[in-house]
């Protein structure tokens, strides 16, 4: 082991990071691999709470299984519901019936929310129930050590699809814009700063939010297809990248592997919950 | 000043109404304070659902069709954390899709209640027709060691009452509770006389106090909710007092599951509800369960009326298992006969406490039984030697 700082010089003692008050410290430093997108995805998503001023006590976090569930729980400080893998929106829209005063978040990977439980995601969209889900999409199932999934790409190998996978990816975000949410994006870990303006849209927005937000997998996805620094990743993102409008111009050939990136739907379908309790004000008495 | 439900349900007060088991039953979570369903159709529950989603606005509760069974109880648990009292009913098929989330319930100890409206399987089976084949996935359907509470309804009145219960027991030890009714039961209507809502005693959720853990410290410690700035974290993976995840330290994981078994085993006499209707000089015990126990019952009174000592015993409390009246019933009898719509789940259960024949009658197919096909079947064991029924398949 080698005790000699990093940079040299004379040590100083570091200023806590702004953000850093948002997260459980106790239990840092993360789990996270080296290289990990899901410390971006937290860094931009603490930084979307600081920027509109959210009290943590006024927010819950409802995750699944995987590595992005990990980003909220139970790294953010707030009142965290770990569910079972597949089920977080299913959880949240619980939660979120009994108490629309809170602001309720789903963060989970591509593996829970658009395979295991892509069925919750269809039907929570549908209802535009006021939930906010940030799905991270690192193409592959890399806590159990990288299995092809729903939205890895064509033609790729992981470790369950060793001669390239067979299938095609599902694209979340245009799913969820057809199922009825009022909000939803899609960005890359390179594109930080319109990630963070996207993330504080879809967190003020009444309705189903949805972003997702492609993500690197440099351990798990990046060993079989030799993408083993997550600058390649970034790398990658920044040149496949096609922003919404420009992406209505070109053809289907044009945007054979690009990523759109952008703003898919923002309305304002009426809100289940809201409808919900409108009923029971029928019932009230006086 | 009266509760919005409080005027409502109140309409209810010592009336006697002609209702369906599932009808009562949801009245009875209406009573208990439910104030959240989520659930999925399927046949024989479907009026739970019904009356749920027109009753529940009325009180000011709140009725979510979910898009499956998994969601349904993923909505129950969610919605108990925000502080909801909430149940989900279902069947068989809707029963085996939540025992993961059963599971969950179990490790993070959320009080709620899963009705399960019991049909004959497996799979579709006959969709519209009773059994009673699921109290062993009620046991153990859901994987890794744990206790579970279920109670088994005789009457539409029971079907009220019991749901009451569940829902007070679910508190009480902080578990999901199952209410194992059947389609027999649920189906049939017949005079139920209600409550009035002040005489129905209900089990309030303890909360806790601040800085006070909420998944350690006492065998059932006090819950917290969300939005009160706790910051707490509810996970199906083995944690600690704190709620904190934990998963690699043994004493952790060991601690925390014998915990969770221990706060029922130990409870076991006080949760355990029976009726012993014993006579002198038994040599013959009929013991049932659910709509069975109402034709045994039947058999059991023609017996004695035709000279015949006969005890009965009805188990009211499946899970955990009342074994101390049933060994009570084994002292007294040198056979116990067992008839259930199912190919002998509880008679295996009840051999365990007992060295005299445990003779099933089983019956499935959807039909129940009849009085005189128990009665043939006292008749020809009633001596306690020899039997002509109870063939293991």
């Amino acid at each position: 082991m080698n005790d000699e700082p990093i940079i040299p010089g004379p040590a100083r003692p570091l200023k806590p990071h702004r953000l850093l008050k948002f997260l459980r410290q106790e239990i840092l430093p993360t789990a996270f691999c080296p290289g990990c997108g899901c410390g971006t995805v937290l860094n931009s998503f603490a930084q979307a709470v600081e920027e509109l001023s959210i009290d943590p006590k006024d927010m819950v976090f409802v995750t699944g299984i995987g590595c992005s569930s990990w980003i909220p729980s139970p790294y953010f400080k707030g009142d965290t519901l770990h569910t079972t893998h597949g089920r977080p929106i299913a959880f949240a829209t619980g939660v979120k019936i009994m108490r629309p005063d809170l602001k309720v978040v789903v963060i989970a990977g591509d593996g829970d929310i658009a395979g295991i439980g892509g069925n919750h995601l269809v039907h929570a969209a549908r209802r535009n129930i006021d939930i906010t889900v940030l799905m991270v999409n690192n193409w592959n199932y890399g806590m159990t050590g990288g299995q092809v999934s729903p939205a890895t790409p064509f033609g790729v190998p992981t470790t369950t699809t060793p001669y390239d996978n067979p299938e095609h990816p599902l694209e979340a975000a245009e799913l969820v814009a057809a199922a009825g949410a009022n909000y939803v994006s899609r960005w890359t870990t390179y594109h930080v700063f319109p990630l963070m303006e996207s993330i504080q849209k879809a967190l003020e927005i009444e309705g189903f939010s949805f972003i997702e937000i492609l993500s690197q997998c440099p351990v798990s996805y990046g060993k079989m297809v030799d993408m083993r620094r997550a600058s390649d990743f970034l790398k990658f993102y920044r040149d496949q990248s096609v922003r919404v409008h420009k992406a209505k111009e070109m053809s289907a050939e044009e945007l054979e592997g690009k990523i759109v990136v952008g703003k898919l739907v923002e309305r304002q379908r009426s809100e289940f919950v809201t409808s919900l309790r409108r009923i029971n004000e029928r019932f009230r008495e006086g | 000043m009266m509760t919005q439900r409080q005027s409502r349900l109140s309409g209810f007060d010592n009336r006697t109404l002609f209702l369906l088991g599932d009808e009562a039953a949801a009245y009875g979570a209406l009573y208990a304070g439910c104030d959240f369903f989520a659930g999925y159709p399927i046949t024989p529950a479907s009026e739970i659902a019904e009356v749920m989603s027109r009753e529940l606005p009325r009180v000011d509760g709140y009725y979510v069709q979910m898009e499956d069974e998994i969601a349904s109880l993923s909505a129950v648990i969610g919605a108990v954390w925000a502080g909801a009292k909430a149940m989900t009913a279902t069947s068989g098929p809707g029963f085996s899709l939540m025992q993961e989330n059963i599971g969950y319930a179990i490790m993070t100890e959320t009080p709620c209640v899963i009705i399960d409206v019991q049909r004959s399987g497996p799979s579709t089976g006959q969709a519209t027709k009773p059994a009673q084949g699921d109290v062993l996935q009620a046991r153990w359907g859901t994987h890794g060691d744990h206790e579970i509470i279920a109670l088994a309804p005789s009457s539409v009145q029971e079907c009220f009452e019991l749901t009451v219960e569940s829902f007070n027991l679910a508190e009480k030890y902080r578990i999901p509770v199952i209410l194992l009714m059947d389609g027999e039961i649920g189906h049939l209507r017949e005079s139920i006389t209600f409550p009035a809502y002040e005489d129905v005693a209900r089990e309030e959720r303890r909360l806790a106090e601040p800085e006070v853990e909420s998944f350690g410290g006492e065998d059932v410690p006090p819950m917290s909710h969300f939005g009160e700035g706790r910051f707490i974290h509810v996970t199906g993976s083995t944690h600690k007092a704190s709620g904190m995840r934990d998963v690699s330290t043994q004493a952790v994981h060991e601690d925390l599951v014998t915990r969770l078994c221990r706060k029922i085993v130990d409870a076991c006499a006080e949760i355990s509800s029976v009726e012993e209707d014993f006579v002198d000089g038994a040599k013959i015990g009929v013991l049932a369960y659910g709509a069975t126990a109402r034709p045994a019952r039947g058999a059991v009174l023609e017996a004695r009326r035709a000279g015949c000592a006969v005890d009965f015993l009805r188990l009211i409390t499946i899970w955990p298992f009342p074994e101390e009246a049933v060994k009570r019933l084994a002292d007294r009898v040198d056979t116990i006969l067992v008839p259930e719509m199912n190919l002998g789940q509880i008679a295996r259960e009840v051999e365990r406490f007992t060295a005299a024949p445990v003779l099933p009658l089983s019956k499935i197919g959807g039909v129940p039984h009849t009085i005189d096909e128990i009665l043939d079947a006292i008749r020809a064991n009633g001596s306690g030697s020899g039997s002509t029924v109870g063939q293991r398949p």
